[in-house]
């Protein structure tokens, strides 16, 4: 047992510091610290700086161009870029697509769309939920059918909660493919230029007033053959393989800590009976408490990512993560919202900046209600906490459960 | 024991009710929500002929009544339904101060109150003040005939829409003493007073107001100079009692609408709310419905009584319906999914009403300690 970091771990982060000091624009880390969104030509510039250093893409093989760092590497820059407060890099097409087409594309789909999307010359957004088709995702219903030539899909259906889907040109695709057969084998995996005629984009408002997620539409959308993934009616397959791309870093183990530095200052600004709230002992327990709770998870965080980095495929504990880390980091969120007291209630939002300039923020909060109840997805997408913990149950308990 | 409503409540709640189902919809709301003013004259009016403002005054005062029961009956139905109107603020804090410590001539403003015609706005807390009611360091100062106030009011709801201010002020002690707070009877175009207006997360929209040199006379004091405290204990103590009410009310609808999703929303092949998990956590919410209401009625039960009682009982009602409205706000959303993060389903607006109440005139953390406090004294 060694609780510290290799010399050699203790020098990555040397150097990732060193880049974050030396890269991170300053108003882009004062809007990431705000909670304001950077929009589509500030995530591009912040992926432009990374592509240029040759860290945008961390978890891909060098040969296409990623960094290919391990496990430990990772977890080291996401703690460092969320301390920084740097934005996150947008995932759906690094971290979530490419990893399958890696998998399980052609080649001349790999020499195509890897180098655009290190170039950032595509946005990808995920088309995987519908409105019928939530935690039981394998019950969609988008349809692709084959037209007669086999030149192309012919493409009909609705997916909803689009992350991001405004800005995308480019959505990756389940789409059902046999209808004949048990749900999860007739789904297939299809890249669908947003650009085609019969795709419309329609957005969804969260209760934050963020425009965060679309609904997309497709209407006889044409999709040539050589957008298929892999084999047809393997979709599902391929899901479940991005699925567990989607839950690295699933902890946010990052975020909390920066979380909870940030709670920390709004409760030495906050006053309560003439001290600052952070000297109240009730307020100061809720913080120990989470803090306790949130330093015991980084380790099991760790503990799961060394055995990642030794080559073990994470299984159940990649669920265990999910549930404690989205518990954690709203816990965190709410805490941040009662530090705030009265001041949480001004409607601060990044979605009406500019028609709301009056907005009081002496405790230099940001809008911590907001962002409480925005952070309320964290335990519904990629997988609810009650499908995870249905994951771990099945998994540890076997047909008993 | 009798735990059924008089006939005349019961007749207040069916009458509010109705009405609020007929004219206050989702979509109705947003467009209130949206609007420059976040408020809405058709349904204040409405209401106001309806009796609802009168119901929370005293026959004494003008109203028909006033009493703590009075307050929760209305209060639960405006939170049923979601309603960001003032009320509370117009009403409960500042129109029952007026009626509290009015003379003769400042109770008139009680009459235009109740037929709907006056707003008003309590402008009591500070930025440093958090939910301390007796920290209080906007100064009042006299000035021959007049009286001079200077200071910053924070978070002031209803301040743009007000024709009229119950403005605290110090003349006299250091900031945390509760002797030495007067109130004051500002018109809110008086000189010297600036808004910053804003709108609120929950609806409603407030402002942080800047008191700069404000001359009044005399005559606009609430009361004696220096003896406001006691009065304004007394009215914050109903105004928890009302959000306890709203939040009652509230949580009332996340739960319908909850269930109501459980039985329909499919995945797997059946309804999701047969699959335990979701089950026996709807189970736990209407244990804790129950419980918020008992401890709602309690409340309300004892807002005339004596200062222990009463405000022992108030701070009770608040901690359990922050702790019970918190777990069924996040319960109902995380059981409904991603539909309850959107705007245009009424959850979203109930979830952050049920929430938001937790931030006027205390929260849970800070009515446990009082509650303490006041049980060791």
């Amino acid at each position: 047992m060694d609780l510290s970091y290799s010399d050699e771990e203790k020098a990555f982060r040397a150097d990732v510091r060193a880049f974050l000091e030396e890269k991170l624009p300053k108003e882009m880390s004062d809007k990431i610290r705000k909670g304001e969104e950077l929009g589509k030509a500030g995530q591009e510039e912040w992926h432009a700086i990374l592509n240029k250093q040759g860290w945008l893409a961390p978890n891909w093989p060098k040969k296409f161009g990623g960094a290919e760092w391990n496990a430990v590497q990772r977890h080291i820059f996401e703690e460092e870029a969320a301390a920084h407060y740097a934005p996150r890099i947008v995932p759906f097409g690094l971290s979530m697509l490419a990893p399958v087409l890696q998998k399980f594309g052609s080649q001349e789909q790999n020499d195509y769309w890897l180098p655009r999307l290190l170039a950032g010359e595509d946005w990808w957004c995920q088309g995987y939920s519908e409105p019928g088709a939530g935690s039981d995702l394998a019950s969609l219903k988008t349809e692709a059918v084959l037209n007669e030539e086999g030149t192309h899909y012919i493409v009909n259906g609705q997916k909803t909660w689009t992350t991001l889907g405004q800005h995308a040109n480019m959505i990756f695709c389940l789409v059902r493919t046999d209808k004949t057969v048990k749900q999860q084998e007739g789904i297939s995996f299809l890249l669908i230029d947003m650009e085609t005629p019969g795709v419309e984009v329609r957005p969804i408002i969260l209760l934050d007033g963020t425009h965060e997620v679309n609904e997309v539409w497709f209407t006889d959308v044409k999709v040539p053959v050589e957008n298929l993934v892999g084999e047809e009616n393997k979709g599902w397959t391929y899901a479940k393989y991005l699925l567990t791309h989607e839950r690295t870093n699933i902890a946010g183990v990052g975020f909390s800590q920066a979380g909870l530095t940030a709670v920390k200052r709004i409760a030495r600004a906050e006053m309560a009976g003439g001290r600052p709230l952070i000297e109240n002992p009730h307020f100061a327990a809720r913080v120990a408490r989470v803090e306790i709770d949130l330093m015991a998870m980084s380790t099991t965080n760790l503990r799961i990512v060394s055995k990642a980095a030794a080559g073990a495929a994470p299984g159940v504990e990649s669920s265990m993560l999910k549930v404690k880390g989205t518990i954690i980091r709203q816990e965190i969120n709410d805490l941040a919202r009662r530090a705030a007291g009265a001041y949480a209630m001004p409607f601060a939002s990044e979605a009406i900046e500019g028609s709301n300039l009056n907005l009081p923020d002496p405790l230099n909060a940001g809008p911590v209600a907001a962002q409480y109840f925005n952070n309320r997805k964290l335990s519904i997408f990629g997988g609810s906490n009650e499908i995870q913990r249905q994951i771990i149950a099945k998994t540890t308990m076997g047909g008993g459960a | 024991m009798n735990f059924d409503l008089t006939e005349e409540r019961q007749m207040l709640q069916d009458s509010l009710r109705r009405f609020l189902r007929d004219k206050y919809d989702t979509a109705t709301r947003n467009k209130i929500l949206e609007s420059d003013t976040g408020f809405s004259a058709d349904i204040w009016n409405g209401l106001a002929e309806l009796g609802v403002i009168g119901a929370l005054f005293t026959e004494d005062q003008g109203g028909f009544g006033g009493a703590g029961f009075d307050i929760a009956v209305v209060f639960e139905e405006l939170g049923r339904a979601g309603v960001v109107e003032p009320f509370l603020d117009t009403a409960v804090l500042g129109g029952g101060l007026i009626a509290d410590l009015g003379t003769d001539d400042q109770k008139a403003h009680v009459e235009e109150i109740i037929g709907g015609a006056l707003q008003v706005a309590f402008a009591h807390g500070e930025p440093a003040s958090r939910y301390d009611t007796n920290r209080v360091t906007t100064t009042a100062k006299v000035d021959g005939d007049n009286v001079v106030l200077n200071g910053r009011k924070a978070v002031v709801v209803n301040a743009e829409n007000a024709d009229m201010l119950v403005v605290s002020a110090r003349e006299s002690g250091d900031a945390g003493d509760e002797n030495g707070i007067s109130l004051f009877l500002v018109p809110a175009d008086a000189k010297g007073i600036t808004l910053q207006g804003y709108a609120l997360l929950a609806g409603g929209r407030a402002a942080e107001i800047t008191l700069d040199d404000v001359s009044v006379p005399a005559s606009a004091r609430l009361g004696e100079a220096g003896k406001a405290f006691k009065a304004i204990e007394a009215r914050v103590a109903a105004a928890n009692v009302a959000i306890c009410a709203e939040t009652l009310g509230a949580m009332e609808t996340a739960c319908r609408l909850t269930r109501d999703y459980l039985m329909t929303r499919k995945q797997f092949g059946k309804p999701i709310g047969t699959f335990q998990a979701l089950a026996h956590r709807m189970s736990d919410l209407l244990i804790e419905m129950e419980q918020a209401r008992s401890a709602v009625i309690v409340a309300a039960g004892h807002l005339e009584e004596g200062y222990k009682s009463r405000e022992s009982h108030v701070s009770a009602a608040k901690n359990l319906l922050g702790r019970a409205g918190r777990l069924v706000a996040e319960d109902s959303i995380q059981m409904h999914g991603g539909i309850a993060m959107t705007q245009e389903y009424e959850l979203a607006h109930i979830a952050k009403r049920i929430i938001m109440s937790d931030h006027r005139f205390g929260d849970t953390d800070h009515h446990l300690e009082r509650y303490i406090a006041i049980a060791a004294a």
